[in-house]
């Protein structure tokens, strides 16, 4: 029955001898292990577009209301976290499989003639791969995207000549970002770039199969294998590697979504995805009026000497143990960019922000402070009590807290952001000498009472 | 070590046996996040919707009120309406106002004192059973009580059961 089926359709469309014809590619003799990390790279896209698709189905395309349509995606839809961090991990680990891709192809020499374009058309493929990271960055439309948009954006506007261009490009106006730069990052990262990578994807592989894969010197003398199964094989083992790896970080590493994009938010530090971090620190490098170089010059430089490479190193191909040289340029570039990543990670405070998570907020943590004095109010202990002190020092007299209580003081939502536990208690005690000519009067609380209050008011939303 | 046959044959249930697992741990969660309903976000209040002593007996009367409803990752506030049937001086019940065949909005004719539907000619008596047409059940009624003389209603129940047909009130 599946025979005549399968008959049928490759009689009618001849499908089913391409994908045979395919199959059957012969591969030199010396392919193996090294060569997966094409095929895992191709696999990654696929995760990352049906993840992709289905975040789309219950997600809101704007400014605003992208972050809550996310955080009902990881909140309230059955299997939402999961696809969220399925999306997110597998764009991180989209970067790394790419790069390995590459530095495999660079070290074998499997950019020289006659695989420039191949390589080439790589290279294209890695910078998309940097421009969905760069768009995607914005679409939860958090406090992290906000601001991470803002620094590429500056960065960006600030390439000479090309600039003031590129700015109104993205959608940037005076500096700031919005509506329009959001519609059009997510036009690119949903319209634009997906067609573009298939195309080149298609293209890439079309090369390869011109060209067959690189062989290394001494395998014209050998019988070819086949591509299938062997090859495929060994390729599918490492696409499911790649997939437990990614599915168990989406299982246990929590991506957190930060509160809402406030561009009134001082306090807040930008930081890029972890793969850009090294060109946020390279910045740092190039103080003042040299800072171009960083932003804008080596970049330049970098991007121009991969697509140079075949050209630059035409020399014939010889063994993986001769190539030194490419190799100690892999190592010295990896121990460039590690050493940069890790001056930026640790350069980086641990910040209230950092540590926030919308979608980690429970019920309790919206009630109002008569809501929690209520006998049945479903709250933690801490919070009931802090409640009963709040009632009884009257400070809902000053202050708003879930939308109750007077404006004559600062509101207690999202004080997590500005002010710190131990400032807080210093504050309750004295609050004169923390903030000079303040009206609040001292609140001695009894240590239990001082312990609860701190911990309800540091665990009061943001607005 | 295989060879030969032996050999291709386990490559091939291999290759076939780790992409039917990556499918399944894709493809399950993909599922019950596309047919799994979401999470409930609260629960329905009573809306007072008309004064019983105001309403006309023997007529059904549609009343217009706005309620909350749970729209995605949103809670609007929107117009809907019911029609309310007084039974009696403390007794009411409130119809739906959505035909139980494809959703059209249906009307009163006074003169044959039943209900139409404009788009299959489907008509309800006054308590909503089935006189003619292809609707297939009665029309679906909203939770309702009466306190203090006015007439609440809550959640839209289907007429046979099976859930609610109308949407949350």
């Amino acid at each position: 029955m599946l025979r005549g089926v399968l008959e049928w359709l490759d009689d009618r469309t001849g499908v089913v001898t391409g994908v045979r014809h395919f199959l059957d590619e012969d591969i030199p003799a010396s392919s193996g292990w090294h060569q997966v990390f094409g095929s895992i790279a191709m696999f990654g896209f696929l995760v990352q577009a049906v993840t992709g698709i289905l975040l789309a189905l219950n997600y809101a395309p704007t400014a605003g209301e992208a972050y809550y349509s996310l955080k009902y995606i990881v909140m309230e839809v059955t299997g939402g976290r999961l696809i969220r961090q399925l999306h997110h991990w597998g764009a991180s680990l989209m970067i790394v499989i790419v790069a390995l891709h590459m530095i495999q192809v660079f070290i074998w020499g499997g950019y020289k003639k006659p695989r420039e374009a191949t390589w080439i058309v790589g290279v294209v493929l890695l910078l998309m791969t940097l421009g969905y990271g760069l768009t995607g960055y914005l679409l939860p439309w958090d406090n992290r995207a906000y601001w991470g948009t803002v620094v590429a954006t500056q960065i960006a506007a600030s390439a000479p000549g090309a600039g003031p261009y590129i700015a109104r490009l993205m959608g940037v106006v005076d500096g700031a970002i919005g509506s329009v730069t959001f519609a059009r990052f997510y036009a690119i990262h949903v319209l634009l770039l997906p067609p573009a990578t298939m195309a080149l994807m298609l293209l890439h592989v079309f090369l390869v199969r011109r060209h067959g894969v690189a062989p290394l010197p001494g395998d014209e003398v050998l019988p070819k294998k086949k591509f299938y199964p062997g090859q495929v094989f060994k390729d599918t083992l490492a696409i499911f590697v790649y997939f437990a790896i990614l599915y168990t970080l989406a299982v246990v590493a929590r991506v957190p979504l930060e509160r809402m994009a406030d561009p009134t938010d001082t306090s807040y530090i930008p930081r890029p995805d972890w793969y850009f971090l090294f060109l946020f620190q390279l910045l740092k490098l190039f103080p003042g009026s040299l800072e171009m170089i960083g932003s804008i010059v080596l970049p330049t430089l970098a991007i121009i000497a991969l697509f140079a490479a075949p050209f630059i190193d035409r020399s014939k191909m010889v063994m993986v143990r001769q190539r030194g040289f490419a190799m100690g340029l892999v190592l010295l570039a990896a121990a460039a960019w590690g050493s940069l990543t890790y001056a930026a990670v640790a350069g980086t405070p641990k910040s209230a922000h950092s540590e926030y998570d919308a979608t980690l907020v429970e019920p309790w943590q919206h009630l109002t402070p008569k809501e929690l004095l209520k006998p049945d109010a479903q709250a933690p202990d801490f919070a009931k009590l802090a409640a009963r002190t709040y009632a009884k020092s009257g400070c809902t007299v000053c202050h708003v807290a879930n939308g109750e209580g007077g404006k004559m003081g600062p509101p207690l939502n999202g004080i997590m952001f500005r002010r710190d536990r131990a400032w807080l208690e210093a504050h309750f005690i004295e609050p004169q000498k923390m903030v000079p000519g303040s009206t609040m009067p001292p609140y001695k609380f009894a240590p239990p009472e001082m312990a609860a209050m701190l911990d309800w008011l540091l665990k009061l939303p943001p607005d | 070590m295989l060879q030969g046959p032996d050999r291709r044959n386990f490559l091939v249930l291999a290759i076939q046996g780790l992409g039917a697992v990556i499918a399944g741990a894709l493809g399950l969660p993909a599922l019950s996040y596309l047919f799994a309903p979401p999470k409930a976000k609260n629960d329905v209040a009573w809306i007072e919707v008309a004064d019983l002593a105001k309403l006309p007996a023997g007529e059904p009367a549609e009343i217009i009120f706005s309620h909350k409803r749970v729209d995605g990752w949103k809670v609007v506030t929107e117009k809907t309406s019911a029609w309310v049937v007084k039974t009696g001086e403390t007794e009411a019940f409130a119809l739906a106002p959505a035909c139980t065949h494809l959703g059209c909005a249906y009307h009163w004719k006074h003169d044959s004192k039943e209900f139409t539907c404009p788009c299959h000619a489907s008509s309800f008596s006054i308590d909503g059973k089935v006189q003619a047409g292809p609707a297939p059940r009665p029309l679906d009624r909203y939770e309702s009580r009466v306190v203090n003389g006015k007439v609440q209603v809550g959640r839209v129940v289907a007429s046979d059961g099976a859930g609610a047909g109308g949407g949350k009130a």
